[in-house]
């Protein structure tokens, strides 16, 4: 029987330590609404939602209530809406008014945000992905909740570069389009390379076409539980480190495989996969940068840092592949920089660098992510900075992601304000060498080898 | 069975335990184990107990505990057995 030790444990872990289960993500298929025409197809995407989720929000509550974990989030995901939207949306205005069904239906339901405004172009675009990709500002301006993503290359496609030189427009425009709420809308817009069909996280989640109808896909998370328990192990050796993460790792796995398996049985929706991610908030106490500090860094970003990631990054996953049949997501540590205080102190203290972050995403679950640059940075920059980020990600076969926020009028020095989860950062100087004739060549980078690996 | 853990912490006064358990007395509610510790002054109570019977739902049970200890001056927590078990046994 469970003894008063070992509950005192769990419940530390929950009221000083911030574990928690970030997010309850259902994944919904749209593919059975599609029409021709886009009144009927708003119509049947708003009510396929609306029943699949009506009760998602209170199931979460319940579960958090019973079993005493806050549950963070809940959210949807859809399928990507490039697909889905192709035959009824002729203009970028047709296909932005979806993105407005989702915003309504998202809060109708009570959800914070909805993911799957999105386009999977790793190799090629359809027309009707070009007029999504297009429409990606205006309907993020509009929208308060809706959440884009790009898939824009794979280590089995290679990196579509057309859709590289777009997206850096897209950020940029984006970014213009939401100026006057310090070009918020990028921080709700992703690109992927590799990205995987059951991320429960955003603002990349999307239902992927070879999932179920519907599924429930959890991100558990807790940074704060493996900080602390890092702290007990100051001085120990590299063994008795690893060992100290991946039971932590366990433990917090185990926690949200326990809520997927019964948010699965209240909601009568299967069950997806648990993704074991560290994911960082701007509480006190919530840090990932903290961790390779405990580990006996100054600061992240201090030589040592990328060893450092990666070593936390595969004891999590050693660690939460026992404890959940079924891992999936992204999986990994998070590295953000607004949503994390300590990254937050590194770049404030100087110690982080851009370069040295890019550096990190090789060791990382995503990538580049909520990094705020200065408002005048060229598109073809941003274009330049997703095309390196791609390439990490195509050549070690690991999904690689960049999500960074061009703030419009605003240069290096200065600090943005997101709020709540999304919190500040620092903005953050950019190599501003050219790279205009590389990003225009237009076509694709044909995938890499899979042999003579070096 | 439906075995719930209740957690009872806050600063050791006259009664805690008696309030507690005529709550579970009341509701039906069985008590499978006990144990109790004293840390600096601090009370620090668990309970393993049996709800099957209660007619109460859990979210009212977890309430009216949590209400119980306001007026006692500690801190009630209700939490089905099914997370300390899954976290630390494998």
């Amino acid at each position: 029987m469970i003894n008063l030790f070992e509950v005192v444990e769990t419940n530390e872990m929950i009221t000083r330590e911030n574990l928690d289960v970030r997010t309850i993500t259902l994944g919904i298929s749209l593919l059975d609404c599609m029409d021709s025409d886009l009144v009927k197809l708003k119509e049947k995407i708003y009510n396929k939602i609306y029943g699949a989720a009506k009760d998602l929000v209170k199931t979460g509550e319940e579960i958090a209530g019973e079993f005493g974990i806050p549950i963070v989030n809940k959210r949807i995901s859809v399928t990507p809406m490039g697909l889905i939207g192709g035959t009824a949306c002729k203009t970028v205005e047709d296909f932005a008014s979806l993105a407005k069904t989702l915003d309504e239906v998202a809060k109708a339901v009570g959800v914070n945000f909805i993911g799957g405004y999105s386009a999977l172009i790793s190799k090629g675009m359809t027309a009707a992905d070009e007029l999504l990709i297009r429409s990606i500002p205006l309907a993020l301006s509009q929208t308060e909740r809706v959440c884009s993503s790009v898939n824009l290359g794979s280590t089995r496609t290679g990196i579509n570069m057309d859709g590289v030189k777009l997206m850096g427009e897209i950020v940029r425009q984006t970014a213009e389009y939401t100026k006057e709420q310090d070009s918020l809308g990028c921080a709700k817009l992703v690109v992927f390379c590799n990205a995987p069909d059951d991320n429960p996280f955003m603002a990349g989640a999307f239902h992927g076409v070879s999932e179920a109808d519907k599924v429930i896909n959890v991100g558990v998370s807790g940074p704060g539980v493996v900080k602390n328990a890092v702290s007990k192990v100051r001085g120990e050796n590299f063994e008795v480190l690893c060992e100290t993460i991946k039971k932590t790792a366990f433990k917090v796995t185990r926690v949200g495989q326990l809520v997927a398996q019964e948010a699965s049985r209240r909601l009568d929706v299967p069950f997806g996969i648990v993704d074991l991610s560290l994911a960082p908030t701007p509480a006190i106490g919530d840090s990932v940068a903290d961790i390779l500090c405990e580990m006996g860094l100054e600061y992240a970003g201090a030589p040592g840092s990328t060893a450092a990631l990666a070593l936390l990054n595969d004891q999590v996953k050693k660690g939460g592949v026992m404890a959940s049949s079924y891992v999936g997501g992204l999986s990994g540590a998070f590295i953000p920089v607004s949503e994390d205080q300590g990254m937050i102190h590194a770049v404030e203290a100087g110690a982080l660098s851009l370069e040295k972050l890019e550096a990190m995403t090789c060791v990382c679950s995503v990538g580049l992510d909520m990094i705020a640059i200065p408002g005048d940075t060229k598109a073809s920059t941003i274009s330049g900075i997703i095309a390196d980020e791609m390439a990490i990600g195509m050549v070690n076969q690991k999904t690689t992601a960049v999500r960074i926020i061009p703030v419009i009028g605003k240069g290096v020095g200065e600090t943005v304000e997101f709020g709540g989860l999304l919190g500040y950062a620092p903005i953050m100087p950019v190599n501003s060498f050219s790279c205009e004739e590389f990003v225009s060549r237009g076509g694709r980078i044909p995938a890499p080898i899979h042999s003579f690996k070096n | 069975m439906d075995r719930t853990v209740i957690t009872v912490v806050g600063k050791d006064t006259v009664g805690i335990i008696a309030r507690v358990c005529t709550y579970l007395a009341d509701n039906k509610i069985n008590i499978l184990d006990i144990s109790q510790t004293i840390v600096q002054g601090f009370f620090n109570m668990m309970m393993i107990v049996d709800t099957g019977m209660m007619t109460k739902g859990f979210g009212q049970m977890s309430e009216e505990l949590h209400a119980l200890g306001e007026e006692i001056g500690v801190d009630i927590k209700c939490q089905r057995e099914e997370i300390f078990d899954k976290m630390h046994r494998i």
